[in-house]
């Protein structure tokens, strides 16, 4: 009777696509007389990408970490949908030599996953290759791949990512992202994203809720970085993410150097006088802010 | 069949390395040997306790080995010392005080060295039916907790968050190893008991390729143990108990020199071969 339950109330969450899967209200966590985070407010709603952006020590992950059940809120409350089933993506596993966990096992380590379903998953990352290696004798990157893998295989209502673009560079990041989108549209499950990362991410988000011990400011990518709090607590590299943000994504740099475009044709360059549609803003340094607002602006006015 | 004490002996060892090698695999996977240790130290002052209030000395074992996981457990939350300095502590107090309330019951005579080094020569029929039936229920219960508890080895925080309650399975398995500590405390003895915990695990690691399989292996090799050191005792007149021990940790060189090859040219060489480089 009790998997009968579940099932029922699983079923009741799809009918309701307006009612959230994760409501925090007025949410903190305090440790030794100190708040760590206080006042989180936010909701996450099927088919909703949601973005937690901040500096180190803005309370990001304790934020995370309360939506997962993994903290109690010293304050204020956290309400899941009945019978939500997550995905959590953690930012770091360290497997112990002891362990003998192949991928293949990893993928049904919270649950029962069929072969297909865990082959299809695997796919979807690009890490099906894999399958038969040890966990620990994969790079950061390949195991980032296999963790996400691992979190959609469950078919999640909800999906948590705390820093997934860590230790990946900037084609890969757009990639990463494009893949999360595919997952939600596919899954229309509700995504958590947490990063520090103000640039990419941006583009990828419906809602961008910031932190800085509380909420400084939340809404659309494009309200956040415009407003006064946001540029307060980022400074100088805020400013460069409104040109980033806003762009149609038309090709993709292959890692042979060459371009790949929406058509489908592949091309030495991604200059406009090869004969492309071009408005597209892009970097190959994966971190200089400055450097990327000039050529952003540049590429605008080209 | 029973009647001989050496094919009880056989039959006691057994019992016990099947269990043993299934639940050693997680305090090997956790890091847990010095728990295990810390466990069978506080068994002795079950021993003592027992005597002390005439009460089964299988029951009291269990009591106190269970009240000191507890006991740890409480402290680590308020964590002012760390995990391992908490473990000493209790693990030499707990041994301490046994072999002091035992000395003041003068009344008593105890062979120490059966609770110590173990004395399964004298396993009687009433030993076997409670080495078989809770090591059934030992690994029954590990059975119904193998997915959550293993999900929380790997990491608590993912299991926490994707619903396996890894705290009650935590809970539930330090149980279990207050369990094994008190019926197996008879065939290798207090000081003992944590090797045949972790030696055949220890030795399982090298052919497994996944924890279940790491389990069984586990389980057999344990096994296999038990059958070597007890002819071996018989033939060269060693103590029983001692022997074991010794013929897994002779099971564990002999894996590492069979299981060494394959293990650096099977998986460390195909990454060489196959362009990719080491694991960050």
């Amino acid at each position: 009777m009790y998997w009968r339950n579940t099932d029922y109330e699983k079923r009741a969450i799809m009918l309701k696509p307006t009612e959230p899967l994760l409501q925090m209200s007025n949410a903190g966590i305090e440790r030794t007389g100190r708040w760590l985070v206080r006042g989180v407010e936010f909701s996450v709603a099927a088919g909703e990408i949601v973005t937690l952006i901040g500096p180190n020590g803005s309370g990001k992950s304790t934020t995370a970490k309360m939506a997962l059940n993994i903290l109690e809120p010293d304050e204020g409350s956290v309400t899941r949908g009945v019978g939500l089933v997550v995905g959590y993506v953690p930012q770091k596993i360290s497997v112990d030599w002891t362990l003998p966990l192949t991928v293949e096992r990893f993928m049904r380590l919270t649950g029962k996953v069929s072969k297909q379903e865990a082959g299809d998953a695997m796919t979807e990352t690009g890490v099906l290759h894999l399958q038969h290696e040890e966990v620990r004798t994969l790079s950061g990157g390949e195991f980032q791949r296999v963790m996400l893998a691992r979190a959609i295989a469950r078919k999640p209502d909800l999906l948590v990512l705390d820093e997934p673009v860590q230790g990946v560079d900037f084609a890969g990041e757009i990639e990463l992202y494009d893949l999360i989108k595919r997952i939600r549209d596919k899954l229309t499950c509700g995504v958590l994203l947490i990063s520090h990362d103000l640039h990419v991410v941006m583009a990828a988000t419906d809602r961008v809720i910031c932190l800085n011990g509380h909420v400084c400011c939340q809404g659309t990518p494009g309200a956040v970085a415009s407003s006064d709090e946001y540029r307060e607590l980022f400074g100088a590299r805020a400013t460069s993410v409104l040109a980033v943000y806003e762009h149609s994504h038309d090709h993709t740099h292959l890692p042979d150097g060459t371009v790949r475009h929406a058509d489908g044709s592949i091309t030495e360059h991604c200059h406009p006088d090869d004969g492309h549609h071009h408005d597209h803003v892009h970097e190959h340094e994966p971190d200089d802010a400055g450097e990327r607002s000039q050529s952003g602006r540049s590429g605008n006015a080209g | 069949m029973l009647d001989d004490f050496f094919t009880r002996a056989l039959v006691a060892g057994v019992g016990v390395a099947l269990v043993a090698g299934p639940l050693g695999c997680f305090i090997v996977w956790r890091r847990l040997a010095y728990f295990g240790d810390t466990l069978s130290h506080a068994a002795l002052l079950g021993v003592a306790l027992a005597l002390l209030f005439e009460i089964n000395i299988t029951f009291a074992v269990f009591a106190v080995s269970a009240s000191v996981s507890l006991a740890l457990l409480m402290l680590q939350k308020r964590a002012t010392l760390s995990s391992d300095a908490l473990l000493g502590l209790l693990s030499h107090s707990a041994l301490a005080l046994g072999l002091v309330v035992l000395a003041f019951m003068t009344w008593v005579r105890i062979d120490l060295m059966g609770f110590l080094f173990g004395d399964i020569l004298s396993v009687s029929r009433a030993d076997i039916a409670i080495i078989y039936l809770g090591g059934l229920v030992v690994i029954s219960v590990l059975l119904l907790i193998w997915h959550p508890l293993f999900a929380a080895t790997v990491n608590r925080e993912l299991a926490q968050a994707e619903n396996m309650n890894p705290d009650r399975a935590n809970l539930i398995f330090m149980l279990l190893m207050a369990t094994i500590i008190a019926i197996s405390m008879k065939i290798v003895g207090v000081l003992l008991i944590t090797a045949m915990l972790i030696i055949p695990a220890a030795t399982a690691r090298r052919f497994a390729k996944g924890p279940e399989q790491m389990a069984i292996l586990a389980a057999l090799i344990g096994v296999a143990s038990v059958l070597a050191g007890l002819f071996g005792s018989l033939k060269l007149d060693t103590p029983s108990g001692p022997s074991i021990v010794v013929a897994a940790l002779i099971l564990f060189i002999l894996s590492l020199v069979s299981a060494g090859k394959h293990f650096t040219t099977g998986v460390d060489a195909k990454r060489i071969a196959t362009g990719k480089g080491p694991s960050k």
